[in-house]
């Protein structure tokens, strides 16, 4: 892991950080509003507390960037539902403690459920097909990234005729949730931290209407951390230049249209559909379902149980939250009830969350 | 009995077949010398000036991992407990659930580690039970390890006694067991695998006793790891931690795995590796005793206790601060 330690080098980080001050003053009296939308990003800010070196003037904002955390309360319970018929529920690990409207899949799997933990979603079919008799639910969940794997699972699923697997489907893309977010008056994004592994596959030029329609300034950045803070540069020279444009400083791993590839096995297995997410509420068409020859892999179907809207506390402001509008602490929840070991919102089921991370800062959540 | 013969419930059965198992394969293994054989019970003579006494269960799932198995972790988690609390370890008793159909193979393995860590250990097996349950009812086999040590006269380890100014040390690199174990439970075949650290760390305690009460407190990071021992010290005082990541020791198998998974290595438990908080005077040579050991020739310097109440941080390599929390339930990989 020797790149590792080379983007993480001490020195690089200060003379960046020295930078970026450099770049706030020459913002004069303004005040910059940035957001990245991308897990990745979230955990680099949060393990290396990058928001320690921003300028006071600069604010840097974590979106709705990680997939688990925005999956609705009622996909969880329909999920649940799933479990209560005798499937078994194979699913990324950090699926468990999302919150339900009546309880995560790591209660249910306390309380006797089958949930298995894969690493990666082809693990399932190898317990599919060593248990035949016994209905298997994938929990797909994740943004383009993760689409992409799991249109080739659907296809294999199919190829090896296995009968027993099914997908219960809750993937969803980045862009339609970036459309609303600048649509959202109440949100003065100035610049958006472009996600790193999505961008991969849908390209940076998937952003261009955002520089161009919208004038924001847009950069797709790496997540190491000294990746993050280039990004941010990036991003202030446009502001302090009076600039929209989408620059690609991930170029090792982004390409300008993407992955091909990639983007026609999604088009090929997928069809958007409107999607709700934890703290957005429907977003039109930024969900993935399965395609029509594909329907009677779509565990919904063949169990009979849509995916109904689930019950989120209405008193969560999340939706705030990811946005940027108020701090954790001013949603009245925050600490009581809501805390990482129960969270109620999406800020506060991810440990890098805004709202976990703010729990953390106020010193309670130390125990 | 053969090579291929597997543990059935006859062998629980407190008949012929019971006693074969426990003289032929136990006590034959791990039973003390002085002792012959391994008593129900122990009649044992006490040391002058007091006992630390410890217990703790086994569960871990593969029962053998690189760098070790069941019966290591059984033996030096005890005897690291009992010398954290400032005990030299004397004895240890062994309980042993074990499964219908273990394969015997795999028992003989496990006791032959145990023998062979309780010998390095310099402690003594010196009575034990044996249980046999049905398949299904326990996963291989489960170990119980208790022990008993001899308060170490010179220490007075008490968290409350941690000062402001004082220095974090650690003896050795973070988060090998807990890496080494999840991926060979997981199946990840990686060229350069981690390797659990289950070592005892009696001698590092040992050694840190002649420094007396320069030495505040001390514990073995185990579930949570170093997170997790730093924030229930730090709990409930006027002080805290600060820690430098540029200081903290990390094996490159270990955090090749932890960047793969998303996992944090301060999270993850070690099995041989003690943390201790020293007065400033005293941490350098506590240091260099540490290193002359074979298990602490990787001890380092990681931190300081600060003026900020029950509270860890870390100073990030990149220049940042971050507050260094517990982890919430099980490590989960991450998704993204
Ligand atoms: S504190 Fe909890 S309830 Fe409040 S906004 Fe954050 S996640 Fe939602």
């Amino acid at each position: 892991m020797r790149y590792v330690d080379g983007f993480r080098l001490p020195g690089a980080a200060k003379a960046l950080t020295q930078e970026l001050a450099r770049l706030g003053d020459a913002l004069g009296p303004r005040r910059v509003k940035l957001m990245e939308v991308c897990g990745s990003h979230t955990m680099a800010i949060a393990r290396y507390g990058l928001k320690d070196l921003l300028p006071a003037n600069v604010r840097l904002v974590s979106g709705p960037g990680c997939p688990v955390c925005v999956t609705d309360p009622g996909y969880v319970d329909a999920a649940l539902a799933l479990a209560e018929r005798g499937a078994a529920l194979a699913t990324f690990g950090d699926m468990l403690r999302v919150p339900g409207s009546r309880g995560s899949l790591a209660d249910a799997r306390a309380a006797g459920a089958d949930v298995r933990v894969f690493y990666s979603p082809v693990q399932a079919l190898e317990w599919a097909e060593a248990e035949p008799d016994q209905a298997w639910v994938v929990l797909a969940v994740g943004f383009e990234t993760t689409a992409a794997p799991l249109a080739a699972l659907a296809l294999e699923i199919r190829r090896r005729g296995l009968g027993n697997v099914t997908l219960l489907t809750a993937t969803k893309t980045v862009p339609p949730a970036l459309d609303a977010l600048v649509a959202d008056p109440a949100l003065a994004i100035d610049g958006f931290l472009c996600p790193a592994h999505v961008s991969a596959i849908i390209g940076a030029r998937a952003y261009l209407p955002y520089a161009e329609e919208h004038g924001r300034a847009c950069v797709v950045a790496g997540f190491e951390p000294l990746d993050v803070l280039y990004g941010v540069k990036g991003l202030l020279e446009q502001l302090v230049a009076g600039v929209a444009r989408v620059d690609n400083q991930y170029e090792r791993v982004v390409r300008w249209e993407g992955n091909p590839a990639a983007q026609r096995a999604i088009a090929r297995v997928f069809v958007p559909v409107d999607a709700p997410w934890r703290g957005l509420g429907v977003v039109p068409a930024s969900g993935l379902a399965l395609g029509p020859g594909l329907a009677d892999l779509d565990a919904s179907v063949r169990f009979e149980r849509p995916v109904t809207a689930g019950r989120v506390n209405p008193a969560c402001r999340c939706g705030d939250v990811l946005k940027g509008v108020i701090e954790p602490a001013e949603c009245r929840l925050f600490g009581a009830p809501c805390v990482p070991e129960r969270p109620l919102g999406p800020c506060m089921v991810s440990s890098e969350g805004s709202c976990a991370a703010a729990w953390r800062y106020s010193g309670r959540g130390a125990r | 009995m053969s090579q291929d013969d597997r543990i059935t419930m006859a062998h629980g059965g407190g008949g012929r077949a019971s006693r074969q198992l426990i003289e032929e394969e136990i006590a034959r293994r791990v039973g003390g010398t002085a002792l012959r054989g391994l008593p129900d019970a122990a009649t044992l003579v006490a040391p002058s000036g007091g006992l630390v006494f410890s217990t703790d269960s086994f569960v871990v799932q593969p029962l053998e991992f690189p760098g070790g198995n069941i019966g290591h972790l059984a033996v030096h988690g005890t005897v690291n407990d009992v010398a954290v609390a400032g005990g030299r370890p004397l004895w240890l008793s062994l309980g042993l659930i074990l499964e219908e159909g273990l394969p015997l193979a795999v028992l003989r393995r496990v006791l032959d580690a145990v023998a062979g860590a309780a010998r390095a250990c310099d402690v003594e097996i010196v009575t034990g039970d044996t249980k046999v349950v049905p398949r299904g009812q326990c996963d291989g086999m489960y170990v119980n390890t208790a022990g008993v040590g001899a308060a170490l006269p010179t220490l007075a380890l008490d968290p409350r006694s941690v000062t402001v100014g004082d220095r974090v040390l650690v003896s050795g690199s973070l988060g090998d067991h807990g890496m080494a174990v999840m991926c060979a439970r997981e199946g990840f075949e990686l060229a350069n695998a981690p390797r659990s650290d289950t070592g005892p760390v009696h001698r590092l305690v040992a050694a840190a006793a002649a420094f007396g009460h320069g030495v505040r407190f001390m514990r073995d990071p185990t579930r949570g790891g170093l997170a997790a021992v730093l924030d229930e010290t730090v709990e409930g005082l006027a002080v805290g931690v600060r820690l430098e990541e540029a200081h903290l020791p990390r094996s490159g198998p270990a955090r090749a795995v932890a960047e793969l998974l998303g996992v944090d290595l301060l999270h993850v438990a070690c099995e041989g590796r003690v943390v201790a908080f020293c007065a400033p005077e005293v941490a350098p040579e506590v240091l260099r005793a540490w290193r002359a050991l074979p298990e602490g020739h990787g001890a380092v310097d990681i931190g300081a206790v600060v003026a900020e109440p029950g509270r860890v941080t870390l100073a990030t390599l990149a220049g940042g601060r971050r507050v260094v929390d517990v982890p919430v339930g099980e490590l989960l990989p991450r998704i993204c």
